[in-house]
């Protein structure tokens, strides 16, 4: 695969000083979903408007399907959708009219076949002829994204698409985004829901303060970074853990019947196998074992932790 | 050029001007007629002629300048403040458009509307007096290109407004001025010396005087100082533009 976009030495600075990007490296291969993690002012969304052309880079350069965005702006921006995340829309005018001119802007000939299909792809068709102002806020959402997808573009930026949503309007969201890759889009999207990233990405990048921490594909990240927990069930419950095990990360639960051990996969020896022995020298009964894979949620609050204290 | 997306924008703009084609019309078309009542009949009454020109005809071109321009400026200025303020902007900008295609769309849409209504009123003045236009053709000229230079100006306006109040701020206290002190209602050549040295500094008076030339073939100033005068302002208008373009001044800070 070849990267669709390519950020290179991305920088941001604002008149007063500061400096919302710190020199940003990315590359976004075609037909990926690529989720872009931080907390609120990382930096997520000036990363989106410099690449669509919104504000200007300091410096750095920017290509989108090989073309420069400031020297060959047309070509690049005519490959680009952008969803923005405020709900940006003229409240007077109809559907079906905005995302015409939506299309429009890109200086396409009108097509209404597809305008249809984009409005039928997010059910929205018998809304067409409704004024914004009268639709619910998920629907001005879709709306948001049936204008990006007028043009069919084959990179899509989803600014923080379920931002102060409801949670089946968030997995109406996910659905949608499943449906764009299918069809080959590439799809960027800033959350700062873990859980959205663990269940639309297939890499993950996590930014803050105007860095990109990492960008891994998401399964080898939780992999790597990922601490498990092993929970013992013993059959009688003890008060204290006991002597033989004091050397043990050890938590014990307040019935006094699970013991969770909390180890690190990537260390050469997890300690498993001793401490199963230790248990049964020191005459505990197992009745179940668990393992428990932590979630990227705490590896984010890890990595943004740590990259404060760094500083 | 992407002549198609500024087709787009000038035709989406022209689509909300037709949306309120009543109000659009019915308000100037009503200011007009109280201007007529007022200075035509109630002190034109008094006045009686303006070298040769009854006072009610003399106030024509003067009344459609004062629309067309006051016309192009909000028009203009509310086409591109209207996005920014809702925040639609952003559609623009990442769209494969550069600044002059995005100029011409909204200035082309505002001055046509300011046209459009500029014709309506001068259709009711026909109504109130009697008028004859010795150079229809230089009329024209001077009216488009007041148009377009006004809601150049507009749209300068427009992008540099931050808030309703800054839009208001520029038409209300300069040009409105301007605009009355511009000779629309009255000869430069009534003013006391001192005041008619003053009005040469008001770029509106050669704008009035070359249109109402048009008319009646009486000017305050000469014909090609006044083209000169529209010429230069298009051409400061045009320059700042070109400016805010290069910088992104307000647009991509």
């Amino acid at each position: 695969m070849s990267a669709i976009l390519q950020v290179r030495g991305l920088r941001k600075a604002y008149a007063n000083g500061f400096e919302a990007l710190k020199g940003v490296d990315l590359d976004i291969e075609e037909g990926e979903i690529i989720a872009l993690l931080g907390p609120n002012g990382a930096g997520k969304t000036t990363l989106i408007s410099t690449i669509c052309g919104i504000t200007t880079a300091t410096s750095g350069n920017v290509t989108v399907g090989g073309h420069d965005i400031e020297t060959d702006f047309r070509a690049a921006r005519s490959m680009i959708g952008l969803v923005p995340q405020e709900i940006n829309l003229e409240p007077f005018e109809t559907v079906v009219n905005t995302v015409r001119f939506s299309r429009g802007l890109f200086g396409l000939p009108r097509k209404d076949k597809i305008v249809e299909t984009v409005l039928r792809q997010l059910s929205l068709w018998d809304k067409k002829d409704n004024q914004v102002k009268e639709l619910s806020g998920g629907m001005k959402r879709r709306v948001l994204i049936a204008k990006a997808l007028a043009h069919e573009p084959r990179v899509l930026f989803l600014d923080e698409p379920t931002a102060g949503v409801d949670v089946e309007l968030r997995k109406d969201m996910w659905d949608i985004v499943a449906t764009l890759k299918q069809s080959g889009v590439t799809i960027i999207l800033t959350t700062h829901y873990i859980e959205e990233a663990e269940a639309i990405a297939d890499r993950v990048g996590v930014i803050n303060k105007g860095e990109l921490l990492l960008v891994e594909d998401k399964t080898a990240l939780m992999a790597r970074m990922g601490k498990k927990e092993l929970a013992v069930q013993i059959t009688a419950p003890i008060d204290t853990i006991p002597e033989l095990l004091a050397s043990y990360d050890l938590t014990l639960s307040e019935n006094g019947k699970t013991l969770t051990y909390t180890y690190d996969t990537r260390a050469e020896r997890t300690g498993i196998t001793s401490l199963l022995s230790a248990m049964s020298e020191a005459g505990l009964q197992l009745s179940d074992v668990e393992t428990r894979q932590s979630s990227l949620e705490e590896i984010f609050v890890g990595l943004v932790h740590d990259g404060k204290d760094a500083a | 050029m992407n002549w198609a997306a500024i087709r787009s924008i000038y035709l989406y703009e022209m689509s909300r001007f037709f949306r309120t084609l009543l109000q659009s019309f019915v308000s100037p078309v009503i200011s007009t007629s109280l201007y007529f009542v007022v200075f035509g009949a109630a002190i034109g009454s008094r006045i009686d002629q303006v070298e040769g020109v009854s006072y009610g005809a003399f106030i024509v071109p003067g009344l459609v300048m004062l629309t067309v321009m006051t016309q192009a400026i909000s028009n203009a200025s509310f086409g591109i403040y209207f996005p920014k303020f809702i925040g639609t902007i952003y559609e623009l900008l990442s769209a494969p458009i550069n600044f002059l295609e995005i100029v011409i769309g909204y200035v082309g849409a505002a001055a046509t509307k300011a046209l459009f209504i500029g014709i309506i009123i001068l259709i009711t003045s026909f109504f109130f007096v009697d008028i004859t236009i010795q150079h229809p053709l230089a009329m024209v000229a001077f009216l488009v290109l007041t148009c377009i230079s006004f809601a150049l100006l507009g749209f300068i306006i427009g992008i540099w407004a931050k808030n309703f109040e800054q839009l208001q701020l520029v038409p209300l206290l300069i040009v409105t001025p301007l605009v009355f002190l511009g000779g629309s209602f009255y000869s430069i050549s009534m003013l006391p010396p001192f005041w008619q040295g003053v009005s040469m500094f008001n770029p509106v008076v050669y704008l009035v005087s070359g249109f109402r030339w048009a008319f009646f073939g009486l000017s305050d100033v000469p014909v090609l100082a006044s083209l000169g005068a529209i010429a230069l302002f298009t051409g400061i208008c045009v320059g700042v533009i070109g400016l805010i373009f290069k910088t992104g001044w307000r647009i991509r800070e």
